[in-house]
This record gives C-alpha cells, structure tokens and sequence, in this order.
C-alpha cells in the first residue's frame, strides 16, 4: 500500500507540473508542447503502462485490506467515539479512494481516451490537429464539470494528507527529529499538488487563462 | 474534588456465551459516590441483581491496580471509558454526572471471543507471545547484571515497550480491530536488548505470522491505538517492527 502509494505520488508531480505549463497563458502553446511529449515519447508510453499497473496494484491492496479489516470486526460497536483518538480522514481512506477512483474514471475516459484516439484511430490522422489545451478550455466551460473536479481534488486532498507520512510509518521510518520533517513536507506537498489541480477547471472556467 | 452521588442508567452487553448473539440490557443505578472506581459501581450493581435474584453481569479483573489488564471494556465509546491513558478499574465515577447513559460493551474482534457478557477471550494474545515473544536463556545462575552493557537509551525504550499490560484496548479502539501495537511492542523490547538477539529474525517473522493467523486486522496508521493505550506504548514502536519485519525478511533463508 505504502510502496504503491509513493510512486503515484511521485506520478502525481509530473502531472501537476505538466498541468502548470497553461498557467504560462500563452494560448496553451507551452502546455501542448509538454502534453504532446508525454503522449508521444516512447519512454514515457512504456512508463504509463507501469503507472497502470501501480495504480491497479494499489486498488487490489486496498480491496484486500478493506476486506481483512472489516471480517476483523464482525461485530460493530453501538457507541463509538473514534474521532477522540484518530483523524476521520486517516479513517476513511477506503471511501476517500473509492471517491477518487469515481473521479479518475470520468477523467480518463475524457482527457486521457481523447488522446489515445487522436493518436491511433486513423492511423493516427487526427494527431496533429488534436489541442489538448482547447479540449479543456471547452471542456471546464461547464460548470458541473468544474465541481466534480474540485470534489474529485478534495478527495485527493485527505487521501493525501493521511497517505504521504504514513507510507513512511510502513516502511519503518519513525524518528524523533525526520518524522516532524516528513510531516510537514506531505503537507507542503498535499496542499501545493491540490491547490494547482483545483485551479486548472477554475481558471479557465472563470477565464482566467485563454 | 468535591465529592457528590449520582443516579445513573446502564445499558450493558449481555451475551450468554460465545455461540450465543447478545443484546443490551438496561439496569438503573443509585447513589452511586462519585469516588468509586467503574468496576466498584458494577460491585454494586452486581449486589444489587444477585439480591434480586437476577443474573449478574460478567466482567473481567484481577488487580485493580491498573496493570493486569483483564478489564476488556469499551465505555461511552471509548476503550476503557473517557479517560486517556487509564483502565477500567482506574476509571472514576466522578467521569460522569448525575442522570448520564453509560453504555458499556466488550471489545469488539473477531480474535477476541467474547466469553460471558463483558469478557472476552484474550487468548490471540498468548499464542502470539508463544510464537516468539520469548528469549533462550541457559539454566543455572542469574547472570552478574553488569556484565552485560546495554545502552541507556535502548534500555529506556525496551522498558517503554515493557510497560505494555496486553489489555488489547489497542484492537478495540483500532478501525482495523489491528494488533500491530501489542505484537510490536513485544517485538521491540526483544530487540532492543541484548539477550533478544539470538531468535530477533525468526521472532519478527513468526509473530507477525501467527497475529495474522488469529485474524487480526491491518495497521493503516491512524494512532488511535496510541490514543488509547493506558501505558501510552508508542507507534514508533510499529515503525520498529516494519523494519524488523523488512530486515528478517530479506536476510532469512527459509
């Protein structure tokens, strides 16, 4: 779980920094330069399949856990106050992933299939012509789309907060003067990686970026 | 503190057996002296039912000190009541006031049978401990104390993680009903000392075997068991484990 969630948060950095290139805000050129090397580098291709593979290795560990957890306690308490010893987002991170994993599936099946047609279907006829840029400026001009992707970045937001310093605890690392360090770097890293996801749909939704 | 009685309700976990389901059952309370201890409030309930003719209710204790740990009780929601870093027998009446609903029922875990009522069968434990919470040691004289020189600061720890009573508050209060705090403290007062090197790898290895075989939950690093552990055994504990756990495993040859 730990190991899995790692490397999708080291995913996760160069998603965002591709991302940023539209905050540059010169009509998406520096943006599709960027978008056009990750789809098109054969490095990168290879990497995306092991990307998949984390992600779906991290899924199954997770349904594993949630299930081992919930035949641990086949009786449920009547009165519990668990938020007076734990963080509920520490708690819920099987719901907080089941949202996320809701999310991502709208977000593959629009940005991430759009290109894969692009670049195959017709022997891949409409790659030049195809703008990611303009696809998600169109794209986050509908509000309801910009919500769920803000909810979707929320989910992120406290699935991170509680993922990134307690992979570490996995692995073993606990110490009197890192542990703090660590701490305050997930936090850094969790609020910096979700206040630039949220402010992609929002600026160009608000027409911030054109 | 200023001493005061109160009236209390009571709705307690009553389970014939182990095979048997169970229900609540409300018992009122009176006069009850804020300086009693919870278990002695249930003395008095007790009493109270057998007078009656009733079944009373079946708990668990040994010391009331504090440090036996048998006291599996989950209390208004909390392991071992309100109170943190406390038992049930540690637990005062002054926690609560005049008129409150106090609803008690055992720990809840699948590798925690409930026995009658309140207690509960913390035998996991003692399996686990069998699996490799020991160290070999020749027979014959204690050996002189100073000939074995053991740091001061691994010394304190091992004796941090001694302090650990096997209550089991931490698979109560954990989400995960995970017993990754007891078996981790065990593992780590070993390890930490010199007479636990000999069986360090396969000690690891095989507790954490033997926690998983009794159907324990997994560790997702919440820290409620933290929060709730009347020694305050602490998670960096768990983190010592994992690297045992690491360790052993790579360099084992089995």
């Amino acid at each position: 779980m730990g190991l899995t969630g790692l490397f999708l948060i080291t995913f996760l950095v160069v998603h965002v920094g591709v991302n940023s290139c539209i905050f540059v805000n010169d009509g998406g050129e520096t943006f599709n330069t960027a978008a056009h090397f990750m789809s098109h580098n054969w490095i990168l291709r290879i990497m995306e399949v092991g990307l998949f593979a984390g992600l779906i290795l991290h899924i199954i560990q997770g349904l594993i856990l949630w299930k081992q957890n919930r035949a641990a306690r086949p009786v449920k308490y009547s009165a519990n106050k668990a938020s007076q010893n734990s963080a509920w987002y520490s708690r819920s991170m099987g719901l907080l992933g089941t949202l996320l994993l809701f999310f991502l599936i709208i977000h593959v099946s629009k940005f991430f299939v759009d290109t894969k047609i692009a670049l195959y279907a017709d022997g891949g006829a409409n790659d030049a012509s195809h703008n990611l840029f303009e696809e998600m400026k169109e794209e986050f001009q509908k509000w309801w789309v910009v919500v769920i992707y803000v909810l979707g970045v929320i989910s992120l937001f406290w699935h991170l907060l509680h993922g990134f310093q307690s992979a570490f605890q996995t692995f073993g690392i606990n110490h009197k003067r890192y542990t703090p360090i660590i701490k305050a770097i997930g936090v850094g890293y969790t609020i910096i990686v979700c206040l630039l996801f949220a402010l992609m749909p929002i600026s160009f939704y608000m027409g911030w970026i054109s | 503190m200023e001493h005061y009685n109160m009236n209390l309700t009571l709705k307690v976990w009553k389970q014939k057996n182990t095979k048997a389901g169970g229900s609540f059952e409300t018992y009122q309370v009176k006069n009850i002296s804020s300086e009693m201890s919870f278990l002695e409030m249930f003395d008095v309930l007790n009493e109270q039912l057998i007078t009656e003719g009733k079944d009373p209710i079946a708990f668990d204790h040994d010391c009331r000190e504090g440090i036996c740990g048998m006291c599996s009780m989950y209390i208004d929601g909390r392991a071992h009541g309100p109170w943190t870093k406390n038992t049930v027998c540690q637990l005062h009446m002054r926690a609560f006031k005049d008129g409150d609903t106090i609803v008690v029922e055992p720990w809840r875990s699948a590798a925690f049978p409930v026995i009658k009522d309140l207690m509960v069968d913390r035998g996991a434990f003692d399996r686990i401990m069998q699996a490799g919470g020991f160290i070999s040691v020749n027979t014959g004289n204690a050996v002189d104390a100073n000939s074995l020189p053991i740091d001061k600061k691994d010394a304190d720890a091992a004796f941090d993680a001694a302090s650990c009573i096997g209550c089991g508050a931490c698979v109560a209060a954990c989400t995960n009903g995970s017993a990754m705090l007891f078996v981790s403290a065990k593992v780590s007062q070993l390890a930490l000392l010199p007479q636990g090197q000999p069986e360090r790898e396969s000690r690891v290895l095989n507790m954490v075997a033997q926690m998983d075989k009794e159907g324990f939950g997994n560790c997702t690093n919440t820290y409620a068991c933290e929060a709730e552990c009347p020694k305050g055994i602490s998670v960096s504990n768990i983190a010592r484990m994992n690297r045992e756990y690491l360790k052993a495993g790579l360099s084992t040859e089995e």
